[in-house]
This record gives structure tokens, sequence and C-alpha cells, in this order.
């Protein structure tokens, strides 16, 4: 609608409420563009063709090298030697055995440390003192590699599940305890603010203002929490082969031994699927809920919104 | 709770200033003022460092009388409305409210992840509304600011000056009898402003609040008030009074209102050159 009419309709004077209801529904169309949604098969191929095409690159890089000769084939063997290796590995029951046990370590690695995580961080968030005397060894913690700890795991726990859990929550319970403090921290005051005039204090604003508001943040911690975790787990699982048992890392490790490549590069792959498996159904598919919820990420630009929220963070993900 | 009686009959002839309170009182001691600011100073910091923002202020708000504060950068607008919503304390003198306080911003602030209805929803909460009336309640609360068809949509999904409608219902969910305004308008386009200037005029009437709206513009204060208070700056004082006797529905553009628009705005300035050095 545009200036003129307004004035026109209300130059009336006495003209009443029915005009001011007629203006605020045209400014309420004008301002609110519907985005049509696109049908679902689109948008599914719209986002599964450029990771179908990037898996094609890598996949014809590799195989160009292996075709120049570049090491022996028994080094380097081909992606298809590989594929089949592979496809065979998925019908044996010491494959899934293999990936269960690791399964377990890393959910109970990544359990525990949500716990010790959380209860540091939320700590820390509460009282001053903690932050001064803490805050900064958290980070400092978050940039160790968490390999530099398995020797004294080792002597700590011997060759055992407890060494390597040891690790798996010192690399994790950082990053989430640091999410949970960068999300408290990044609450708008003006939220709190809010929270206040309405009446909420102490739980009541926790509950319904702080942490809904830390969310996105906190979900980044917990998503770089389980990157480390399994990154630490893959490490732990080298170093700290318990006799008797099988697993991803004891997999690898027996493959080099055996100096059997394509088995080593078809674990490789397992455990590289695995971790975007469960970055990106598990932790992409919640963080996207969330952050649609909150208009931070739209169907069609989906990049700007997380680029922010993850810089919040410190940047410890990209210190290795 | 009245202001969700649709029976009540709105004030047909708003009360110019000076004689509200006898037009809407609502069976209270008529002549006890909504809003009273006694002597109020206010100091941030200590020592020869500390920063006076407030020099004895002293202003009645008549019940449903709807006061517009002008000021230039530093005169402790903000300041005095955070006393009066109780988010902070005078270092002297008093502030008198009588009824329940309501705060809106510049920014709606509406929490993102809750829909329009959940926002308004969560001052029913903080109420102790029980859980089972808070959405009717909120949907009725919307249909005031003529939100209902937009009760699911969450703020991102909505205008500026929509979300400032949403922000206004959450404020009538308090329950509140005098609503504070801090520049609310300021970051909307001009027609929006101008539409809800009618709004925020008619649902103050239909709810017999008593409103206190802070701004930067004249205008606005000269198409709104009943009242202008000039405060000056640094520290913050009344610098000068303005009765606004002009008939409404006003109109922005209107003669009237330009005319003691422009007399507040001869003395803004002057406040203005004063700080000059």
């Amino acid at each position: 609608m545009p200036a003129d009419t307004v004035r026109d309709v209300r130059s009336g004077g006495h003209g009443g409420h029915d005009e001011l209801d007629q203006e605020l529904a045209g400014l309420d169309h004008l301002d609110l563009h519907e985005a049509a949604r696109r049908p679902l098969g689109l948008r599914v191929w719209s986002a599964l063709w450029p990771k179908l095409f990037a898996i094609g690159l890598v996949l014809a890089i590799w195989q160009f090298i292996v075709w120049r000769e570049w090491k022996p084939r028994f080094v380097l063997p081909s992606p298809a030697d590989v594929g089949s290796v592979l496809w065979d590995d998925l019908f044996t029951a010491e494959l899934w055995r293999a990936v269960g046990h690791t399964m377990r370590r890393a959910l109970t690695g990544f359990a525990l440390s949500l716990v010790i995580g959380g209860v540091i961080g939320i700590a820390v968030t509460r009282s001053k003192v903690l932050r001064v005397a803490v805050g900064s060894m958290i980070t400092g913690l978050q940039t160790m590699p968490s390999i530099a700890w398995f020797p004294l795991a080792i002597l700590l726990f011997k060759i055992s599940e407890e060494a390597i859990l040891f690790v798996v929550v010192l690399g994790a319970a950082p990053s989430i305890a640091n999410g949970i403090i960068a999300g408290v921290d990044s609450v708008p005051p003006i939220l709190r603010r809010v929270g206040h005039t309405l009446g909420a204090r102490g739980l009541g604003l926790y509950r319904d203002v702080v942490i809904p508001a830390a969310m996105p943040t906190v979900l980044t911690g917990l998503k770089q929490g389980w990157a480390f975790s399994w990154r630490s787990l893959m490490a732990g699982e080298l170093l700290v082969l318990i006799p008797g048992t099988t697993s991803l890392g004891a997999r690898l490790q027996f493959a080099r031994e055996f100096s059997d490549a394509e088995g080593l590069i078809a674990s490789m792959v397992v455990i590289f699927v695995i971790g975007v498996l469960v970055d990106s159904l598990v932790f992409g598919q919640i963080e996207r809920r969330v952050l649609a919820k909150r208009g931070l990420r739209t169907e069609a630009s989906n990049a700007p919104a997380t680029v922010l929220r993850r810089r919040d963070l410190v940047g410890a993900a990209f210190a290795r | 709770m009245t202001i969700l009686d649709p029976h009540l009959d709105p004030p047909l002839e708003p009360a110019a200033a000076g004689d509200a309170a006898t037009d809407h009182g609502r069976g209270v001691a008529a002549s006890a003022p909504a809003v009273r600011i006694a002597d109020v100073s206010k100091r941030f910091g200590s020592g020869p460092s500390a920063v006076l923002a407030l020099d004895r202020v002293s202003l009645d708000v008549e019940r449903g009388e709807f006061l517009c504060i002008v000021g230039a950068s530093g005169c402790g607008k903000s300041t005095l409305l955070n006393l009066v919503a109780g988010l902070d304390a005078p270092s002297a003198g008093t502030v008198d409210v009588q009824g329940r306080v309501a705060l809106m911003f510049q920014e709606a602030a509406l929490l993102p992840w809750r829909t329009a209805a959940q926002n308004v929803e969560l001052a029913l909460k903080f109420r102790k509304v029980p859980r089972a009336e808070r959405r009717a309640q909120a949907l009725e609360l919307l249909s005031l600011v003529r939100l209902q068809d937009f009760a699911d949509k969450r703020p991102h999904e909505l205008s500026g000056g929509m979300r400032q409608r949403v922000a206004l219902a959450r404020a009538l969910g308090q329950g509140a009898d005098v609503l504070l305004m801090d520049e609310p308008f300021g970051a909307l386009d001009a027609i929006t402003r101008d539409v809800l200037h009618d709004e925020v005029e008619r649902v103050a009437a239909e709810q017999q609040l008593t409103t206190i709206f802070v701004t930067h513009n004249v205008r606005e204060a000269a198409r709104l008030g009943d009242r202008i208070v000039l405060l000056s700056s640094r520290p913050g004082r009344v610098a000068a009074e303005f009765g606004v006797p002009v008939e409404r529905p006003r109109r922005i553009e209107s003669p009237e209102v330009s005319s003691i628009a422009a007399d507040v705005t001869v003395r803004l300035r002057e406040e203005v050159r004063r700080h000059a050095g």
C-alpha cells in the first residue's frame, strides 16, 4: 500500500478501527513473502549431487595415481580392489564385532564426557572464581593433542579399557564444557533482560531463557566433542591393543602388520563413514532443527549462520 | 483481569493533559498517580569518576495518561525507565508505581525459538496463569494486536512491525497497568511506524494503560502524547513540559501536531546548544 493511500484512507478523521485493521493487514501481507518449498526429490538431489561429485573426484584421483604406478600395487591398491575387500568384509561377523566394540567405547566415552564436561561447564558459568581459575585451563586442555596423554594413561591404567576411556574423556569433555560456557556467554543480554521483566528468576530464567538461547552453541560444542572423542578413540585403539579384543583400531594395526593394504584402507573407509554418519545424521539433524527454529539457517543458505556460531567457540578444532 | 474483558468501553474522548486521572480511574483512589517519581537522582560509579545520570527528577504520571519523554543523547531516558520498571534502584528519591509494569524496547526481543503465541504464553506462565488457559489467552491477546492469524509463526518469519506488536501483546500478557516503551518504533520504516502509532494509541485506550513512551522523535511524541516532558542532558533533569491539547484521533502530519512538535524542537535545540562547550 503506497503512502498516499494510507493518508487518504484516514483523512476522514474518525474513520475508526476498521481502516486501521485493513492497514495493518495490508502491511502484514506486504511484509511477508512466503518462500515456496521446493519438492522433496529436488531438495534431496541438490543436497546429494555435490557430495557424490566430491567422492567421485577423490576416487578418480586415487585411481589416476594407481595407474601412474607411483607405488607398487601391494602398497597402494586401486579403489576397485579396496572396494571388493570392503564388500566382502561387510558380510563377516569379524568386522561387525569390531565396529560394535569400537562404538561401545565411543558411546561410553562420549556419555561420560557429557556428564563431566556438562558439570564443569555449568559450574564455570555459575562462578566467577571458577571461571578465572579453570576457564583458560579448559581451552589449554582442548588444544592438547590427546595422543600425548596415552603414555600417562598406560602408566596409570595399564593396557586396559580404562586407559582408552580416560583419554577419550580428556579429549571430549573440554570441548563440551567450552561449548556450554560459550553458549551461556553468547545469550544476548536483551533476552536476559526480557526474562527479568517477565518475572523470570533463578531456575525459571535458566529453563525458559538461558538454556534454549545457548542451545545452538552448546550443540556445536557437543559436535566438536564427538569429533575429538572419535579421534582420541582411534589413537587409543592403535596404541592400547587389549589382547583378545577386536576393534577398528586393532584392525588397522593388524592389517599393517600383515601388509594387507586393501584391508587397511577398507578399515579406514569404515572409520571415515562412521564419523561422517554420526556427524551428519545425529548432530547435523539436531543442529538443523535447532537452528531452523531460530531462523538462523534456512534451506537455501545454510553456511553463514553456522560459521558465525562456530566462531563463538574457541577455535581449538583447528589447533591440531 | 481487566485487559481481557472485551466489554470495557474505551474512553470516547481521550483526556487532554492534566485531567486524565478523573476520566478513567478504576475505582481506586482517583487522585493517586499511577507513577510518582519524586526527587529521583541516579549516579553510576563512585568517587571522582561517578556519572550523574539523573538529577532530582520529579514526575507524576496520571492513571491512563500517555506521557512522552524526549531528550537528546545522554538525558537518562532509559535509566529513568529502568528505575520505573524496578530493574534498577535510584541513588536518591523514590519511585512509586501503582500496578504492574511492562517494558518494551527498540528491539522486540522476542525469544526466537518460540512462536508468537508461545512468546505471549511465557508472560502468562510467569504470571502463574494455569497451563490449560495460556494458549487461549495468548490468542486473545494476539487478536488485540490483530495478529491472531500469525500465532504460530516464529519471530524470524515476522516483519519488524509485527514483532513489536507481538511484544505489545506480551506486555499486555504480563497484566501491565503501566507500559514503558523505550523507543519502540525507532527501527521501523515510516509507514509501519505511522500505522503502529494508531495501533498503540488504540490499545492503550482500550486497555486503559498508563504509558510512558521514550523517543528521540519529537513529532512522534506530539502525535502520541497527552503530555511531553523534555529532559536535559548530562545530568538528566526535567527541562520543560508541554501539554498536547490536540483531539484524537490525530495524524502525525496535521498542523496542530506539527506546531507542537516545532515548539518542542526549539526548546530541545536550546538544550543541545548548552552543551556546545
